[in-house]
C-alpha cells in the first residue's frame, strides 16, 4: 500500500507541529524522518496512523489496497505493551477483537501467534508478562502485536529510542532483514542520523514541522540541500569568509557579513606549517585515538571549534600532540543560500 | 550495607510492630477476651438472636448497596475528574472529600435533614412514593455518601498513572472504544477499584454517626449492627456487644482478605 501525505499541516493551541508536509512513499517501501526532537516527526506519523486528525485542507491518502484491508500497524516508542496480558495475549489482541466474517478461532488464533512469535524469536517468553522482559524483547512483542493484524503499513515511533546501543546495533539489522522478508510499507520515525542512514531506503528530514529535504542516505549525506540537513547528518565544521573567483579567503577580523563555508571533519587539511591564504591558525585541544580515525578538537584564534578526522598514517606523519600550533585548510566546503535553512547554533 | 534514609531495619521494624500491635491488635485482642467471658451457648444465643440477625442483614446488604453504587459512580466521577479539564474540577475533585472531612454526626444530620418528608430530597421522592428517611433505603443513601472518597481516591492515581497510549495501541490494532475500555483500561484499573470497593464497603460497615439519625433505629427493620452494639452497651450487657462486634470483626477480616486475594489475582494476571 502506498502512503500519499497531501499539504497536512497540524496546530496545537497556536503551536505549528507541521506546516504545509506533502510526502509520497511507494509500496514496499522503508522511509526514515529524521529530524530533531519538536520537529514535527511524530506528529506526522500519528496523522499518518489515524491518531491525529490533519488540519482542514491537508489529508493523507493511501492507494493500492481495498479500503476494508487498509490496516495501519503502529509500533509506539514506550511500546504501550498491554501490562496485565502475557506476551501471547498482547500479540493475540487484534485478532480477538475481530468481529464478523474475519474472526478467527481460537486454534487459528494460537496457531498465527505462535508463528508470529516465533519470527521475532521470543516463542519461549509466550507466557510472560511485559513486565518480566527487557527493552529489546518488549519492542519485538510491540512488532509481533502490530504484525498481527497483517497490517499494508507498519509505522513505528522512534523503534530503538529506548534501547543500549548494542541491542540497538543488533535490532536495526533484525529489522532491515524483516522488511526485506515481509516488505510492508514502513515508516520510522528517528532522531539519529546513522539509524536513519544505515536502515532507511529514502530519508525524509524535518525541521520545525517542514520537510528540508528527502533522498537517498548518499544523497542526504553527501549532496545535503541546506545547512540544517548538512549538520544534522553529520558534524559540520563552519568557516566564515568570501567567496573570491571561486577561492575561499578567510578574514579572521570578524563584524563584516560573511559567507558561512561547511566542511565535514574529514574534509579537513592539517598542516604544521602555513600554506598560502585559505589556511587557518588553530591549537590542538584534544586528540582521540581509538578507532578507525584519529579524530581531533581545534580551537581558532577567535573561539572556533573545529573537529578533524584524520587517517591514522597522516596523524603520525604530522605527529601532532595537543597544544600545538596548526593551520587548518578545508578541502572541500559547501556554501549555502542564507535563509531559514541555516542551523541555529555553531557545530557542535 | 546500602545507605537508606533511615537507619536501621532492626530498629524501624521493631517499632512498626509495636505501634501496630498496640493500636490494632491489643484492642481486637481485648475484645476477644471480653466476648470470651461468655460460654459458647451464650455467644451462640446472643448472636442468633432475630434483632441481631436482622440487624447484620441490614449493615451487609446495606454496606454492599452502597459499594456497588459507589463502584459504578465513583468510576464515573474518578474517570471525569482525572481525563477532563473543564472549568471547577478542583473545586470537584475537593468536593469528593467532603463525606470524609465532615463529622459523621453532622453528615447525618444534613442527610436527614434533606432525606425527611419535608426535605428537599425527601419531599421529591415522596411524590413518587418511595420513603428515605426511617427506612433501608435512607440507610443505603447515608453509607453510599459517607464511602464515596474511597473509590474515588483509590482509582485516581491509577487512572492518572494509565498511560493512553495503551488505549491509542488498542484503537490502532482495530478495537472499538467499547472493546478498548473494557479489555484495556477496566482490567488495567482493576486491583485499585478492587481496593477501593473494599475500602468503602469497610466503612460503610463501621459507620455509625451519620446512620443513626436517618434511620430512626427502629429494631428488626432499620437498626444498624454497630448501633445495637452501642445500645448493649449502653444497658451495661458488654460480653453481648462484644459478642455482636466479635461477629462483625470476623466478618471484616474474611472480607479483607478476599479482596486482598482478588487483587493480588488481577495483578498477577489469569496465569
Amino acid at each position: 500500500m502506498s502512503i500519499d501525505v497531501r499539504h497536512v499541516s497540524k496546530t496545537f493551541n497556536g503551536f505549528a507541529a507541521l506546516r504545509d508536509v506533502s510526502l509520497r512513499v511507494a509500496a514496499g517501501e522503508l522511509v526514515a524522518l529524521l529530524g530533531p526532537s519538536g520537529c514535527g516527526k511524530t506528529t506526522l506519523l500519528r496523522v499518518i496512523a489515524g491518531l491525529e486528525a490533519p488540519d482542514p485542507g491537508g489529508s493523507v491518502g493511501f492507494g493500492g489496497a481495498l479500503a476494508e484491508a487498509r490496516r495501519i500497524g503502529f509500533v509506539f516508542q514506550h511500546y504501550a505493551l498491554f501490562r496485565h496480558m502475557t506476551v501471547f495475549e498482547n500479540v493475540a489482541f487484534g485478532l480477538r477483537v475481530r468481529r464478523g466474517p474475519r474472526r478467527l478461532d481460537e486454534a487459528q488464533i494460537r496457531e498465527k501467534v505462535s508463528a508470529l512469535l516465533r519470527l521475532v524469536q521470543l516463542e519461549m517468553l509466550a507466557r510472560h508478562h511485559p513486565h518480566q522482559l527487557s527493552g529489546g524483547q518488549r519492542q519485538r512483542v510491540a512488532l509481533a502485536r502490530a504484525l498481527a493484524v497483517e497490517p499494508k503499513a507498519l509505522l513505528l515511533d522512534e523503534p530503538f529510542g529506548a534501547l543500549d546501543a548494542r541491542v540497538r546495533q543488533e535490532l536495526r539489522r533484525w529489522l532491515r532483514r524483516l522488511h526485506e522478508e515481509l516488505r510492508i510499507t514502513s515508516i520510522f520515525v528517528t532522531h539519529d542520523q546513522e539509524e536513519a542512514l544505515e536502515l532507511a531506503e529514502r530519508i525524509v528530514v524535518l525541521n520545525q514541522g517542514r520537510v528540508e529535504q528527502e533522498g537517498s542516505p548518499a544523497e542526504v549525506f553527501h549532496r545535503p540541500a541546506s545547512e540544517f540537513v548538512m549538520n544534522f547528518v553529520g558534524s559540520v565544521n563552519l568557516f566564515h569568509g568570501r567567496l573570491v573567483q571561486g577561492r575561499p579567503v578567510f578574514e579572521t577580523a570578524p563584524g563584516a557579513p560573511a559567507t558561512r563555508f561547511c566542511s565535514r571533519p574529514h574534509e579537513l587539511e592539517i598542516e604544521t606549517r602555513r600554506d598560502g591564504g585559505s589556511s587557518l591558525p588553530a591549537r590542538v585541544v584534544r586528540v582521540f585515538d581509538a578507532g578507525a580515525h584519529v579524530k581531533m578538537e581545534l580551537r581558532g584564534r577567535e573561539g572556533q571549534a573545529w573537529h578533524v578526522e584524520l587517517n591514522p598514517e597522516r596523524y603520525r606523519e604530522l605527529g601532532l600532540r595537543s597544544g600545538q600550533e596548526v593551520w587548518v585548510r578545508p578541502r572541500r566546503f559547501r556554501v549555502f543560500p542564507a535563509g531559514d535553512g541555516s542551523f541555529p547554533r555553531e557545530p557542535i | 550495607m546500602s545507605h537508606r534514609a533511615l537507619p536501621g531495619f532492626g530498629l524501624c521494624l521493631g517499632c512498626s510492630s509495636a505501634y501496630l500491635g498496640l493500636v490494632v491488635l491489643v484492642p481486637l485482642a481485648a475484645l476477644l477476651a471480653k466476648s470470651a467471658g461468655m460460654d459458647w451457648a451464650g455467644f451462640w444465643g446472643t448472636v442468633t438472636q432475630p434483632r441481631v440477625l436482622a440487624a447484620y442483614r441490614l449493615s451487609f446488604l446495606a454496606s454492599l448497596a452502597a459499594a456497588g453504587v459507589n463502584a459504578v459512580f465513583g468510576f464515573l466521577t474518578a474517570w471525569v475528574l482525572v481525563r477532563y479539564d473543564f472549568p471547577g474540577r478542583r473545586l470537584l475533585d475537593a468536593a469528593v472529600d467532603i463525606p470524609f472531612a465532615l463529622p459523621t454526626a453532622v453528615s447525618g444530620i444534613a442527610l436527614t435533614a434533606l432525606c425527611a418528608p419535608g426535605g428537599w430530597l425527601g419531599g421529591l421522592a415522596g411524590r413518587l412514593g418511595v420513603r428515605l428517611a426511617f427506612t433501608p433505603l435512607g440507610v443505603v443513601a447515608a453509607l453510599t455518601f459517607i464511602s464515596l472518597p474511597f473509590v474515588v481516591r483509590a482509582l485516581q492515581p491509577a487512572l492518572r498513572g494509565l498511560d493512553p497510549e495503551q488505549e491509542e495501541a488498542a484503537l490502532t490494532l482495530g478495537a472499538t472504544r467499547w472493546q478498548s475500555f473494557a479489555r484495556v483500561v477496566l482490567p488495567a484499573l482493576l486491583p485499585a477499584h478492587l481496593s477501593g470497593i473494599t475500602l468503602a464497603f469497610a466503612r460503610a460497615l463501621g459507620e455509625y454517626g451519620s446512620v443513626v439519625f436517618i434511620s430512626g433505629n427502629m429494631p428488626m427493620r432499620t437498626e444498624i449492627a454497630p448501633l445495637l452494639i452501642a445500645v448493649k452497651l449502653e444497658q451495661f450487657d458488654v460480653a453481648g456487644a462484644a459478642a455482636v462486634a466479635a461477629v462483625m470483626m470476623a466478618a471484616a477480616f474474611v472480607l479483607l482478605a478476599a479482596a486482598n486475594f482478588l487483587q493480588l489475582r488481577s495483578l498477577h494476571g489469569r496465569a
